[in-house]
């Protein structure tokens, strides 16, 4: 049962992200993400990772998605223009891309013990994981506040108008 | 966890609460006053920093927050050295900053935070953390590289960096996880006791080769160099003083961090690569800087070139080569931010004069400003008695140590080769200005006192670096000794001996 609930998830994953590549139109690409994020969910959920599997639909696939299409829909953006250079980067692309992947499978494939892919013990529940959260990995989880402070910060002084506040003071 | 932890991690929490302030006074200043003074404040922070980081020499050496951070004299080297930098660059910034600037007060926030993630990459021994620390450096850059938004070049520089920037980071996440698949951990004490027994080797192969792909591409190395002019093209000189040496040097420390602690074993998988990135980078580099007009593109070429320098240290055996590569670093870092400085004075912020025929007697123009100019010049061809004489001798010294004698002589003929441009440029300085209108009416830029003080500070650390180099050599050679180093894979012995003392479990992990 896990299995074929595996390989079912796993191919929608895969082929959401193809077609995320292959659309022209934004919103068809966005809404493919989404087939990505919540297939991704599903796997998390197949590996007894309750909490991640949550978490992943509900920032992944719900916040960050509703905010993609929204931007999409604000900017009104429109079909992906096809340029020299795009046509160059899919000539050069996709063999390339096709290399990597190659290597990366054969690294894979070669792992000792494969399809045994469990770690020492499980942190999966949300205990476990707000155990870990504020020990061990205490410093990281604060750090990542100066992180979006500072994407906070950037986004602030990127869209503010410095010349339209200067002339509104004259 | 235990209170002394917080000390460990001082100098970041000193530039945070500084970033803090700096956001809330400007919050809670009325919307047409002046902004100046927070840029005093954010240097008054940045000193503030670099004091706590030298007391922390004082210290033991050890790890804090169950061994995701450490401090020795690795970490406080690289430390002061940032700090120094952001210091330099924010008086460069209270000066060349138009004062009816937009947003100040977020530039000075945004430079400030900057440098915790750049600090916080340093000293973090937890991939994790080292991570998130370049996020936050990258970011910050990323933004300040788009500071001049009207001109149009700026944003398109910063949306180049931008997408390649997160393309590299990726590499490196992926990296992490092909490290982590390997051996079950992100730590770096960790990993490199686990890695040499990791059954699969391929795969531990494949985390170096992503992981030293993603740090190169930061550092602006060769094959991974094509967004580097056009930024520092874009970007305000300033910036570019800044992003050319701060987050440069964080992340050579963390390629250190990553060959010689994590991956000290697969030295005859790295060392190649990192041969054939280093000459590629110097010639590449000085090449095309050969044929730019543009001052800022030049110097952008010429960062690129000295990366390949840099790189050529890492030939060297062991603590030889962490110190002649982290000694690099510092004298590369004084001359550059240095000349920025100059070429801020000499462009302005919006960069009005900025082609190489615009430095035309500039000498009889603004003496002080052609002097330095050509002063900081001279350094970077590496004249003896500056500081780039002894950073080059250094790292082709541990090239030759590292028997790699071939990489120091393409370094040394690249180093002629430099010379054509700079010293091109530094003729131009001399050459007396055509009596023409135009030359007439250029303003003889005027140096205030907070540039002032930050060209006398790079000067004296060119001149420092040059002339006795004792002092900062010993700290580096002391820092590279902290690493934790076997001297090469054909000395077994040594490597046992350095593994059965993992530092990690230095401070209790209660």
């Amino acid at each position: 049962m896990h299995l074929i609930l595996f390989f079912i998830f796993a191919a929608l994953c895969l082929a959401g992200a193809v077609n995320l590549l292959l659309q022209t139109h934004p919103i068809n690409s966005a809404l493919s993400l989404i087939v990505v994020m919540t297939s991704l969910a599903v796997l998390y959920l197949l590996l007894g990772a309750e909490f991640l599997a949550a978490a992943q639909v509900i920032v992944y696939a719900g916040a960050v998605m509703v905010l993609f299409t929204f931007v999409i829909m604000l900017l009104n953006a429109g079909r992906e223009e096809r340029t020299l250079g795009s046509r160059a980067a899919r000539v050069v692309g996709f063999p390339a891309v096709a290399a990597f992947l190659a290597l990366l499978a054969t690294v894979l494939l070669k792992a000792h013990g494969l399809g045994r892919a469990a770690m020492q013990e499980g942190v999966t529940s949300t205990d476990d994981l707000s155990a870990v959260l504020f020990t061990k990995l205490l410093l990281p989880f604060e750090v990542t506040s100066v992180l979006i402070l500072i994407a906070i910060l950037g986004a602030v002084a990127l869209t503010r108008h410095g010349d339209g506040e200067r002339s509104a003071s004259k | 966890m235990n209170p002394g932890d917080m000390l460990r991690i001082l100098p970041e929490i000193v530039l945070t609460l500084t970033g803090v302030l700096i956001m809330l006074a400007d919050a809670s200043l009325p919307a047409n006053a002046p902004r100046r003074a927070l840029g005093w404040v954010a240097a008054l922070g940045t000193t503030l920093a670099l004091w706590a980081s030298l007391w922390q020499l004082s210290l033991p050496a050890g790890t804090a927050f169950y061994s995701t951070v450490e401090t020795s004299p690795f970490t406080v080297f690289f430390h002061v050295l940032i700090c120094g930098i952001v210091l330099v660059v924010l008086l460069l910034s209270l000066d060349s900053l138009p004062a009816e600037s937009h947003n100040q007060g977020e530039y000075y926030a945004l430079v400030v935070l900057g440098a915790v993630g750049m600090c916080l990459l340093t000293s973090g021994i937890e991939l994790l953390v080292i991570f998130i620390a370049l996020e936050i450096s990258s970011i910050a850059t990323y933004v300040l590289a788009c500071y001049r938004k009207e001109s149009g070049r700026s944003p398109e520089a910063a949306i180049k960096y931008f997408l390649l920037g997160s393309f590299a980071t990726g590499f490196l996440l992926y990296g992490i996880a092909l490290a982590f698949g390997a051996t079950g951990t992100t730590q770096i004490y960790e990993l490199s006791r686990l890695l040499p027994t990791a059954q699969n080797h391929t795969m531990v192969l494949a985390a170096m080769a992503l992981m030293v792909v993603g740090i190169l591409f930061k550092v602006s190395a060769a094959p991974f160099h094509v967004w580097t002019p056009d930024v520092y093209e874009g970007a305000p000189s300033p910036v570019v003083a800044l992003m050319s040496t701060a987050p440069k040097a964080a992340t050579f420390a963390l390629l250190l961090r990553v060959v010689y602690e994590i991956f000290p074993t697969l030295r005859s998988s790295w060392a190649p690569l990192l041969w054939c990135v280093a000459v590629l980078s110097m010639t590449v580099g000085n090449v095309a800087a050969l044929r730019q007009q543009n001052v800022k593109r030049m110097l952008a070429y010429s960062s690129i070139a000295h990366a390949g320098y840099l790189l050529a240290a890492f030939a060297g055996l062991g603590p030889s080569g962490i110190a002649a590569a982290s000694f690099y670093t510092a004298a590369y870092a004084a001359m550059n931010v240095g000349i920025f400085a100059v070429v801020t004075m000499v462009g302005g912020y919006d960069d009005q004069r900025s082609m190489i025929a615009d430095y035309r007697g500039l000498i009889y123009r603004a003496p002080l400003l052609g002097g330095l100019l050509i002063f900081f010049l001279t350094s970077l061809v590496g004249i003896p008695f500056t500081a780039g004489f002894f950073g080059k001798f250094y790292a082709f010294s541990a090239a030759v140590g590292g028997n790699a004698i071939w990489l120091a002589l393409i370094g040394l003929l690249n180093s002629g080769l430099a010379a054509a441009y700079y010293l091109r440029l530094a003729f131009v300085t001399v050459q007396p200005a055509p009596d023409t209108e135009s030359f007439a009416k250029v303003a003889t830029p005027t140096v205030g006192v907070a540039v002032a003080a930050a060209l006398l500070f790079t000067v004296g650390a060119t001149l420092v670096l040059g002339i006795i180099p004792t002092q900062a050599l010993q700290a580096a050679e002391t820092g590279a000794h902290t690493l934790q180093v076997p001297a090469n894979d054909e000395n077994p012995a040594y490597i046992t001996e350095g593994t059965q003392q993992p530092r990690g479990n230095r401070d209790g992990i209660e």
